[in-house]
């Protein structure tokens, strides 16, 4: 019982994170991980403030917000 | 579960929903309870989407779950991300879900409560859900494309600059009349004005800890921006009772017009990361958690519906706009239940998220069907208040007086009994000096909403709930300026470059300034002729937005039907025909009202022609005449905009007509640009979490 509603406000935590962009820098990281396997990257990964910032801009460019 | 369950659940839901639509539309009573209006959109979007939209999904559109999407084949980590489609679901509402639902049935509540529900229902289940699963649908097979790409090559170049052009000119209107309910709103009250003057260097402390102090800690940043909302909304009770401070945000329509449009400015020339996220970030949370908050409320508290199902007001003569029930009120709703915006949103943005196709119904149809739900909840707070004061806080003082004995007289001859002590003790309870003539919609939510939050959670917090309520419709009004400005200018340096490439580099500092300022100045210009007509300006632009927000639909809803008919689905054309029918109907005779109409309420003709001749003959008040000439000027733009938008419609749906009867007849069309089936390969499992 105990155990379900931790594992429930884990489950909720974790979207919550994830529909907010607050782990996108850590989704980005596994991302270019499992790329690296296929494709060899030559450049490290972006840093955490390199990818917050392209990340933001890029989330503004274009209609984004409706009446 | 066995079969004969599910079916008696599904009978009972369509009893329930029937019971409840057919309640509403018999009830002739006192008042009616808000519940069933819960009961009734509950039901029939139930049913919608289990049936009518899986039909579509099915059989019209052939979702197909095992092909891969975009987002799979062109992941890039960044715009093209295959992503779990509860958090989809999330983005998608947040980017559809604005002010527009908030205000639109707030007017449209002067028909009484009836015709409003009744279309937002209707309009959403047949109309403006279909349409955004559709575009939605039909962008993902084509890569995300936007729907102006899509009308392009589809439909043919015609089709595509209709999109480009009625995209920008809906902004520039939609950001004008957004901006006249923000001042509407803060207009002589000290509490409202600061509140939503805090709202900007909030988010700027939250946008420089997102970038600067805790990069990309977007939930931290967040719940201290709340916070520190939370503590604004506080602070302006304060500075409204401190004499000095007080008179340093006590400032008339005109004045704040003017900040509003430096604002605007301002905001669209600073980087996004400073202003425009962060208050988004601010804007989704309060917007999820007070609608929310509402929803509770409501069910909670079951409050009354004291407006009549059907007012006078009908036939025309209504106090907030001009015009009758037919067509006007179709054009007044306009998101809720079909709004062409949502296209944009669904092309180009959101397909590039999509994992599987089969996520398409949960994302377009849902989202809208949400959308339409918190519609629902704005006409309950609207038609909650006694009809004599929603008429008191929306009829602008141009027509029922300035002076509130003159008013709270004018409102009771309609049958809507209300005093000048009843509108005092309410602005006092409220912490405004006055709520007479506050038009717009904005307030009188404010009101509805405070009242049922109130009753819920504490009498006597109304002052903090009202204002609240205002601070809560302001921030996300602002965001939309802010967003809308830069699309403008973005756009207007994509036209303009094609003239002069420097003009094009969207990061070149000049031309930032230049075509922020000429989109500023586009609707800074209705703005102030908004502020500076008696009549309080909404009675013009809300129409106008409409139209042009039902003419962008049914641009999406013909890119629909045509590339539906040319891919051999002539059988099935009728799912996104008949709502373009319809609104090519309603679009059309509203127009016509608007230019040839010779009631000058409707009429934009006949209201410059009128004013012409009393400015001649000297029958106007001084402070009446001085600004005259600008507001005939201005009426005349009107009837030409309106004009334009009917124009751009007729010859969109003639060129779709033409583009259907070539494919029909065996003429070569343009192909179609759906991409290649390739199979998925991902591991849905993966993206669901």
């Amino acid at each position: 019982m105990w155990q379900a509603c931790q594992q429930a406000v884990d489950r909720a935590w974790r979207f919550l994170r994830q529909v907010s962009g607050d782990d996108a820098y850590e989704r980005y990281l596994s991302l270019y991980a499992a790329n690296q396997e296929r494709h060899g990257h030559q450049e490290p990964p972006l840093t955490r403030e390199e990818f917050f910032k392209a990340w933001q801009q890029q989330k503004w460019d274009g209609v984004k917000r409706c009446c | 579960m066995n079969k004969t369950l599910q079916y008696l659940i599904w009978l009972l839901v369509a009893v329930v929903g029937a019971s409840a639509v057919g309640g509403i539309a018999l009830h002739r009573g006192e008042s009616i309870n808000a519940l069933w209006f819960v009961a009734a959109a509950v039901c029939v979007f139930a049913i919608a989407y289990r049936f009518y939209a899986a039909w579509i999904a099915a059989r019209v559109l052939m979702v197909d779950a095992s092909r891969a999407t975009p987002a799979e084949r062109l992941d890039n980590g960044r715009d093209y991300v295959p992503t779990n489609k509860w958090v989809v679901f999330g983005h998608h509402f947040a980017a559809i879900a604005g002010p527009g639902p908030l205000v639109g049935p707030t007017l449209a509540a002067q028909f009484g409560y009836l015709p409003g529900t009744l279309w937002i229902l209707v309009g959403a289940v047949l109309g403006g859900a279909v349409q955004d699963m559709v575009t939605l649908f039909l962008s993902t097979r084509r890569n995300g494309r936007s729907l102006g790409q899509m009308a392009r090559e589809e439909l043919g170049p015609i089709g595509g600059f209709a999109a480009l052009v009625g995209t920008f000119t809906i902004m520039v209107i939609l950001i004008a009349v957004l901006g006249l309910v923000v001042v509407n709103a803060m207009k002589h009250s000290p509490w409202a004005t600061s509140t939503v003057a805090a709202t900007i260097p909030i988010a700027m402390i939250v946008g420089i800890y997102m970038r600067l102090i805790r990069p990309g800690r977007v939930l931290e940043a967040s719940v201290l921006g709340v916070a520190l909302l939370l503590l604004s909304v506080f602070g302006g009770g304060y500075i409204d009772h401190h004499p000095y401070l007080g008179s340093l945000f006590n400032h008339d329509g005109l004045t704040l017009a003017w900040w509003v449009i430096a604002y605007g400015f301002a905001a669209a020339i600073l980087p996004v990361w400073l202003l425009l996220a962060p208050r988004d970030y601010l804007s989704t949370f309060m917007k999820l958690g007070t609608i929310f908050l509402l929803a509770v409320a409501i069910i909670l508290l079951q409050p009354e519906v004291k407006m009549p199902a059907l007012t006078q007001f009908i036939d025309g003569s209504g106090p907030i706009f001009g015009g009758a029930l037919f067509p006007f009120v179709f054009i007044t709703i306009a998101c809720g239940a079909v709004s062409g915006f949502h296209a944009l949103i669904a092309s180009g943005t959101t397909p590039k998220l999509i994992a599987n196709e089969s996520d398409i119904r949960m994302i377009g149809y849902g989202a809208m069907l949400l959308e339409s739900f918190v519609a629902i909840m704005a006409m309950i707070a609207a038609t909650v208040l006694d009809p004599g004061v929603f008429f008191a806080i929306n009829s602008p003082a141009g027509l029922v007086g300035k002076e509130a004995a003159d008013a709270v007289a004018v409102i009771s001859s309609w049958g809507f009994p209300v005093t000048v002590e009843q509108m005092e003790t309410l602005a006092r309870q409220m912490g405004e000096s006055t709520l007479f003539a506050r038009t717009g919609g904005a307030p009188s939510l404010a009101v509805g909403m405070a009242s049922i939050f109130g009753s819920a959670f504490g009498e006597h917090l109304l002052a903090l709930w009202y204002h609240f309520a205002i601070m809560f419709e302001a921030i996300f009004i602002l965001t939309t300026l802010d967003a809308g400005t830069r699309v403008g200018r973005f756009m207007l340096q994509d036209m303009l470059g094609n003239f002069w490439p420097r003009i094009g580099q969207t990061s070149w500092y000049p031309s930032v300034l230049l075509t922020s300022a000429i989109v500023v100045a586009g609707w800074g210009y209705f703005l102030y002729i908004g502020v500076i007509d008696p009549n309080g300006g909404v009675n013009i632009l809300w129409p106008l937005f409409g139209i042009s927000n039902q003419m962008l639909a049914a641009i999406a809803l013909s890119v629909g039907t045509g590339i539906l008919i040319k891919s051999g689905k002539l059988k099935y054309a009728w799912v996104t025909g008949l709502p373009l029918g319809w609104l090519v109907v309603v679009t059309t005779t509203a127009a016509w009202e608007k230019i040839t109409s010779t009631d000058v309420r409707v009429g934009f003709i006949a209201a410059a022609n009128d004013m012409s001749a009393k400015l001649a003959a000297g029958v106007l008040p001084p402070e009446k005449a001085a600004v005259a000439p600008q507001l005939i000027f201005n009426q005349q733009l009107d009837a030409v905009l309106t004009l334009f938008f009917v124009a751009v419609l007729w010859i969109v749906i003639v060129d779709m007509l033409r583009v259907s009867y070539r494919s029909l007849s065996g003429k070569p069309v343009r192909p179609s640009v759906e991409s290649a089936y390739i199979q998925t390969k991902l591991d849905t499992a993966w993206v669901r979490d």
